[in-house]
C-alpha cells in the first residue's frame, strides 16, 4: 500500500467512527454527510424498494375503484389509492436525496432488479379483500413504518412521519368495511372470512424472512436503518391484530392462533416460507401482471413526456427570440 | 417523467409561520411544480403558501466546510442571552 | 317550483358528475407519471363529491326514501340523464386532456351562473363546483396547449380526439321543457347563453394549441332522455356490479 492509500485508508476509518458515532448517538444523518458506500446502498435498496410497493399497491387496490359498492366507498378508496401515490412519491423523493434519479428506480423495477412488497402480488377477488388490504395490509405497514419513523437517515424518516400521519384513515377504512361485513349478510360475512383467510398468511410474510434467516438484518440495525427486528414487528401485529379479530366474529385464520400468557404473545403456526421465495422469485399470482401494468402505463404516457417537453422547449425557445 | 426537472417544495402551514421544506417532485417548469404541489402535498389542506424551487438552483453548504462555516460561530457566547447573569429581581428580562 | 323538476335536474347534473368521476377515476395507476396520477384522482374526487351532492339532494326531493347510492346503483342505462360526452371512454391521454377541457370551460360558465340560482341549495353546490372547476380549466387548458403543440405525434392525437368529440359539444349548450321550464322560474341555467361566451374562450385556446377547430357537424346527443352510446352500459356494468350481484345490502 502506497502511503497516500493508507492515508486515505486511515481518513476512511475515521469518517466511519466519525458517521457511527453519529449514528449511535441518535443524530440523524443528512443527503451531504458521508457514509459508507455500503449504507447508501442499503438505503437506496430499501427505500426504493418500499416506494415501489406504495406504487405497485395502488394496482390491487385500483381494481376495485370503479367497482367500490357505494359512492362514499369509491371516494374514500380513491383517497387511499392517491395516498399510496404520493407516499411513493415522497419515498422517490427521499430515495433521489441520496444521488440516484427516479428513471434510474423505475428502470430497476421494471428490470426486476428491485423488489417491492410480495402482498401485492396476490389478488383482490371481492370488495372484501379491499377491506382485508386495507386493515391487514396497511395495518402491517404501519407497524414497520412507525418504526422507521426513527432511521438514521433524516429524509427517510421525515418521509414517514410524514406517511405515518397520512396512514392513519387506511387501516381505519378496511377495518370499517370488514365491520360492515361481517355485520351484514351470510354472504358479507363469508366474503370476509375469505378475505381474512387469503390475506393473513401474506401479510405475516410482509416483515421478511425469520431474524437468523436475514442476511443483511445486523448491519441495517447498527446503521439503524432497521429500529426493529422482522419477527419482533411480526409479533407486534400479530398481538394487535388477533383482539381485532374477535371483534369482528370471525373465525381465527390459523387453528394455532394461541395467547402464551408466559411469553406475553400470541403463538401461531409455521409460516410457509416456500411459498414467500416463490413470490419474491417473481413466481406469485400476479407478478408478471403487476409489472406489465406499471410497464405498459409507463410506456403510453412517453409521448406525453416528450410533447412536454418539445413545448418547453419551443417556449424557452420563442422568450428568448 | 424523463429528464423532466426535480424542484423542491416549501410549504408555509398556516400565517405567521415560516415556509419548511416537505419534499420534492418532478415538473417541467415552475407552473406545473406549483400545481403538482398543490395536488402532492396539500392534499389535507397542509398549507396556505407554497414555493417551488429547482432543485438544481439551491446552493448548500458543504459538509467539509463545517468547520469554517460554524465553529467560529461557538466561541460567541455573547450572542445568547443566557451569556449575561442579571439579578434575582431582573430574571425575567 | 315544482320538486319533481328540481329533482330531475338535479340528477342530470349528478349523473353527468358521477359519470366523467368514474371515467377519470379509471386512470388511476394509468397516467404517464406518477405525480400525474395524483393530480388526476383529484379531480375524480371533485367529480365524484359533487355527484353526490346533486344526487342526494335529488332523492331528498324525490321524498321516497331513496339515497344517493339507491340513484347511483340501482337505476340502469335508460334512467341515466348525462350528456353523452361524458360517458365515452376514457381513450388515451389526449383524449381525457381534450374532454376535460372542452367540459371544464363549459362547467366553469355553467357554475357561475347556477351560483344565481334560486334554489339555495343548488346555488351552494355550484359555489363548491366553481371553485373546483376554475383550477380544473387551469390544469386541463395547460396540457391542452402542452399536448397541442408539442410533438407531431401529441398534436395528431390531440386533433383526433377534438374531432372525435366535436360533435358532443353540442348537447352542453342544448335546452328542452323542462331546463327551459326551471330556467324561467329562476331555478335552471341558460345552457344557450353559455354558448356564446364558451365558443370564443374554446377556440382561443384550439388556436394556441395550434390545433384546428373542427367543422363537423353537431351528432344526435339524448342523453337527457335517457338515449346513451353503447359505452355507458358497460360503465354501469362495472360500477353497479356489486349492488347488482347481492341487492340491497349495506357496505
Amino acid at each position: 500500500m502506497s502511503q497516500t492509500e493508507t492515508e486515505q485508508s486511515k481518513t476512511e476509518q475515521s469518517l466511519e467512527r466519525e458517521f457511527q458515532a453519529r449514528v449511535d448517538a441518535e443524530e440523524k444523518i443528512e443527503p451531504k454527510d458521508w457514509m459508507p458506500e455500503a449504507y447508501r446502498k442499503t438505503l437506496i435498496r430499501q427505500i426504493s424498494q418500499h416506494a415501489h410497493s406504495e406504487v405497485v399497491g395502488m394496482q390491487p387496490e385500483g381494481n376495485w375503484i370503479t367497482r367500490a359498492p357505494s359512492l362514499r366507498r369509491k371516494a374514500v378508496l380513491l383517497a387511499k389509492v392517491q395516498d399510496e401515490a404520493g407516499h411513493g412519491l415522497y419515498l422517490y423523493s427521499a430515495a433521489e436525496t441520496l444521488g440516484i434519479s427516479r428513471e434510474e428506480l423505475l428502470e430497476a423495477l421494471h428490470q426486476g432488479k428491485a423488489k417491492y412488497s410480495s402482498i401485492f402480488n396476490y389478488p383482490t377477488l371481492s370488495w372484501a379483500d379491499i377491506g382485508a388490504v386495507g386493515w391487514l395490509v396497511d395495518g402491517a405497514a404501519i407497524v414497520n413504518q412507525v418504526a422507521l419513523q426513527r432511521t438514521s437517515f433524516g429524509p427517510y424518516a421525515r418521509a414517514m412521519v410524514r406517511i405515518c400521519k397520512e396512514e392513519s384513515f387506511h387501516q381505519r377504512q378496511g377495518y370499517e368495511i370488514m365491520l360492515a361485513l361481517s355485520r351484514g349478510s351470510a354472504a358479507q360475512k363469508a366474503m370476509a372470512q375469505d378475505a381474512l383467510n387469503r390475506f393473513w398468511w401474506p401479510s405475516l410474510m410482509m416483515f421478511g424472512p425469520n431474524d437468523d434467516h436475514s442476511p443483511n438484518s445486523a448491519q441495517s440495525m447498527k446503521w439503524k436503518i432497521k429500529r426493529k427486528s422482522n419477527d419482533q414487528l411480526r409479533q407486534e401485529f400479530i398481538d394487535q391484530t388477533v383482539p381485532q379479530i374477535e371483534v369482528l366474529g370471525l373465525e381465527l385464520p390459523d387453528p394455532e392462533l394461541r395467547w402464551n400468557e408466559e411469553r406475553g404473545h400470541y403463538d401461531f403456526g409455521p409460516i410457509d416460507w416456500d411459498e414467500f421465495f416463490q413470490v419474491i422469485k417473481g413466481n406469485g399470482p400476479c407478478n408478471r401482471q403487476r409489472l406489465q401494468h406499471h410497464i405498459r402505463a409507463q410506456r403510453e404516457g412517453e409521448w406525453v413526456c416528450e410533447a412536454v417537453r418539445a413545448y418547453e422547449n419551443k417556449k424557452r425557445g420563442r422568450k428568448a427570440a | 417523467m424523463k429528464h423532466m426537472p426535480l424542484f423542491e417544495v416549501f410549504i408555509r402551514s398556516k400565517r405567521g409561520l415560516d415556509h419548511t421544506h416537505v419534499g420534492s417532485l418532478h415538473a417541467e417548469d415552475h407552473q406545473q411544480a406549483l400545481e403538482y404541489a398543490r395536488d402532492v402535498y396539500t392534499r389535507r389542506s397542509e398549507g396556505v403558501s407554497i414555493w417551488v424551487v429547482k432543485s438544481a438552483d439551491i446552493v448548500a453548504s458543504q459538509e467539509g466546510d463545517r468547520d469554517s462555516f460554524y465553529d467560529p460561530m461557538d466561541d460567541k457566547p455573547y450572542r445568547h442571552a443566557t451569556h449575561y447573569v442579571l439579578p434575582e429581581e431582573v430574571n425575567n428580562m | 317550483m315544482n320538486k319533481d323538476a328540481i329533482a330531475e335536474y338535479a340528477t342530470r347534473l349528478g349523473d353527468d358528475a358521477l359519470v366523467l368521476g368514474h371515467r377519470l377515476s379509471e386512470w388511476c395507476s394509468n397516467g404517464p407519471f406518477l405525480e400525474e396520477d395524483i393530480a388526476t384522482i383529484n379531480t375524480a374526487l371533485d367529480f365524484i363529491g359533487r355527484a353526490r351532492m346533486f344526487l342526494s339532494y335529488a332523492a331528498e326531493l324525490e321524498g321516497a326514501g331513496r339515497s344517493e347510492d339507491d340513484l347511483a346503483y340501482t337505476r340502469d342505462c335508460r334512467e341515466f340523464k348525462n350528456l353523452l360526452i361524458h360517458e365515452l371512454p376514457r381513450g388515451d391521454f389526449a383524449f381525457t386532456t381534450v374532454r376535460q377541457f372542452l367540459v371544464d370551460a363549459s362547467n366553469v360558465l355553467f357554475f357561475e351562473a347556477l351560483c344565481e340560482s334560486s334554489d339555495p341549495q343548488l346555488a351552494a353546490i355550484a359555489a363548491k363546483s366553481v371553485k373546483e372547476c376554475r383550477y380544473h380549466l387551469r390544469r386541463s387548458h395547460d396540457w391542452l396547449l402542452r399536448l397541442g403543440d408539442g410533438t407531431e405525434e401529441s398534436r395528431r392525437r390531440c386533433q383526433d380526439a377534438l374531432d372525435d368529440l366535436w360533435g358532443y359539444t353540442d348537447e352542453l349548450f342544448a335546452m328542452d321543457a323542462l331546463e327551459q321550464a326551471l330556467l324561467d322560474a329562476g331555478v335552471a341555467v341558460d345552457r344557450v347563453a353559455l354558448k356564446e361566451r364558451w365558443l370564443p374562450l374554446v377556440s382561443a385556446a384550439i388556436d394556441e394549441a395550434t390545433l384546428q377547430l373542427p367543422a363537423l357537424p353537431a351528432l344526435p346527443g339524448g342523453g337527457r332522455e335517457g338515449i346513451h352510446t353503447e359505452h355507458l352500459g358497460h360503465l354501469l356494468a362495472e360500477l353497479q356490479f356489486v349492488q347488482r350481484a347481492y341487492p340491497g345490502l349495506q357496505w
